[in-house]
């Protein structure tokens, strides 16, 4: 649609142009602010992190790092096992990404393409784990875990949250929208449902399997209160409750400190920065 | 075995193992949880009923009271985060040189672990941090304050964090609902002269109304329910300051393996969310013509 108005031009037009750099320069005046005040706590951290010399603390902030280098890195990497806390957390974000998927997708093909009893309960139980409130969960599932012999094991964390109704309801949308004819050309050609599912349905919902995926990496990467509950022995640790570790015991070695922050978000803003559409466009359909 | 059987039995094959991790991680809590707060509860003997036991000392214990009060107070994170969001939202809602990056930078906080958030805050907020130093720098302020060590401050200081980090999170469900509001709308709007105000208040605000709706109920609940951040900045303190209703279940249950006054906690917890979200979806409906 052509968005211009058509407007009288001459004396009036100049008027607007002005009117117009003004909002504009104020415009980006406000989002700079915003960012700066939004980024600049990062900032603050990685140029500690990089410093090597001078005062931790100075008036006005710091801006730059003064002698950059590594040594802050090579310090957290001697005083905490960061290996084992990134193998830590690379096995429970794959464990869980693996397990949402698989879970997630079986869930959500019977609850779109198949007819059966008890489907609309099933879908409303689905749903009603939205509005449960979950986050005092965490007390009885402790229990469930210890229980269950799965403490202080990287089952124990990952899998009470395997099965999330947003993984759902994002692979059921995906599966509503394969065309009907494939499938019905399947089930004449004599496809089993597992076969239509793994062949037809899994292929063609790529996009949301992707989204899913990372989605789900970004908040198993990041998740602190669980794992810090489940794991007892520091060995096991991912990073996010690592660093923590580095902190409480080294609190005086501030600049170390902030290294070892930034070598916990490094990884997963990396892949924030090239998968942002998926956080960014909103959740298509969920806000209705 | 019939065909329609052996298709329901396949539906519920499919279905096994989300149902089997629902019912023990989402629903089971809910249950049992309800129940162990009438006992006696300490993972290694058997639960012992107590009957309302745990609710007397609750309510007796002022340290509860005083984490609900902070609870209720932690809502007024809610206009604030909201406003704060819709502002956002309507700032980005454009394809001007550059957005993309402002975006993604209102954006971080949201992927960043709240360990690194909680540990970053704390160097922003010692005396001599980055917050004191730009304060005095603008002649706010002449002393630093002690945005964490002060008993007064220290619980407004972490609700900032949590404003801070959540941000971004509704400022892309409240784009998503501009993005949603037809543009000849606004075309009309203006041909009929009406300001950027107006606009503001008669076209974007009602149109909104169903996105406010849900942000304001996903971040009542989850302003209620704040603790990681207390866990992580302050553990309660300076002098229990800073207890929010759920850390205190946190300290009971995990920590003392006391699960019968936690889970009473959060119990108490649950049905002031379940309150809260039924008065918002009472009051905050858009109202039908």
């Amino acid at each position: 649609m052509e968005k211009t108005l058509t407007l009288p031009r001459a004396a009036t037009a100049k008027k607007i142009n002005m009117n117009k750099l003004a909002n504009r320069t104020l415009h980006y005046l406000v989002l700079t602010l915003l960012a700066v005040i939004t980024v600049y706590p990062f900032w603050w951290t990685l140029v500690t992190a990089l410093s090597t010399s001078g005062d931790v603390f100075t008036y006005p902030p710091r801006m730059w790092p003064e002698n950059p280098g590594l040594d802050n890195f090579i310090e957290v990497f001697k005083t905490i096992d960061v290996i084992a806390f990134y193998k830590n957390s690379i096995i429970i974000s794959v464990l869980t990404v693996a397990g949402t998927l698989i879970v997630c997708s079986m869930a959500a093909y019977p609850l779109a393409r198949m007819q059966f009893p008890g489907r609309n309960i099933v879908f409303g139980a689905i749903l009603a784990t939205m509005i449960l409130p979950s986050e005092v969960n965490f007390l009885v599932n402790f229990i469930t875990v210890s229980k269950l012999g799965m403490g202080d094991t990287y089952t124990g964390v990952v899998l009470p949250g395997l099965a999330g109704a947003v993984g759902i309801f994002l692979m059921k949308q995906a599966f509503e929208a394969v065309p009907n004819d494939l499938v019905d050309a399947a089930r004449v050609d004599g496809a089993t449902e597992w076969q239509i599912f793994w062949h037809i349905m899994l292929p063609l919902a790529r996009p949301a399997l992707a989204a899913l995926t990372i989605l789900t990496l970004v908040a198993a990467w990041n998740q602190y209160i669980w794992p810090s509950i489940v794991m007892a022995s520091p060995d096991k640790f991912p990073l996010s409750v690592g660093v923590l570790y580095l902190s409480g015991a080294f609190s005086f070695k501030i600049r170390v400190v902030a290294a070892g922050a930034v070598l916990t978000v490094l990884p997963i803003l990396m892949v924030f920065l090239f998968t942002q559409r998926y956080f960014l466009r909103g959740f298509d359909g969920a806000v209705k | 075995m019939s065909a329609s059987k052996k298709n329901t039995l396949q539906a519920w094959l499919f279905l096994a193992p989300a149902l089997l991790l629902l019912l023990a991680f989402s629903f089971w809590p809910v249950g049992f949880g309800s129940y162990l707060a009438f006992t006696q509860y300490n993972l290694i003997d058997a639960p012992v009923w107590v009957g309302l036991d745990n609710f007397r000392e609750l309510f007796a214990d002022e340290l509860f009271i005083a984490s609900l009060k902070n609870s209720a107070l932690y809502l007024l994170v809610v206009p604030a985060i909201q406003v704060l969001a819709i502002l956002l939202a309507v700032l980005v809602n454009n394809q001007l040189p550059g957005i993309k990056f402002y975006r993604a930078a209102y954006y971080l906080p949201v992927v960043t672990t709240v360990s690194v958030i909680g540990v970053i805050w704390n160097f922003m907020y010692t005396d001599d941090g980055a917050l004191n130093a730009v304060l005095r720098w603008l002649h706010v302020i002449n002393e630093p304050i002690g945005w964490l060590s002060d008993d007064r401050i220290a619980l407004f200081a972490v609700m900032f964090v949590t404003i801070w980090r959540g941000l971004g999170w509704y400022m892309v469900l409240y784009l998503a609902g501009l993005q949603s509001v037809p543009q000849d709308v606004y075309e009309a709007a203006v041909l009929d002269g009406a300001n950027a105000w107006q606009r503001f208040w008669k076209i974007t605000v009602p149109l909104l109304m169903p996105t406010i709706l849900l942000c304001s109920v996903m971040s009542m609940l989850a302003a209620v329910k704040c603790f990681e951040e207390v866990q992580i900045m302050t553990k309660g303190g300076p002098m229990q300051s800073t207890y929010t209703a759920l850390f205190y279940a946190y300290e009971f249950g995990i920590k003392s393996l006391n699960f019968g006054r936690a889970l009473a906690a959060s119990l108490v917890m649950s049905v002031f969310c379940v309150a809260l979200a039924w008065l918002n979806f009472r009051y905050l409906q858009p109202r039908k013509k």
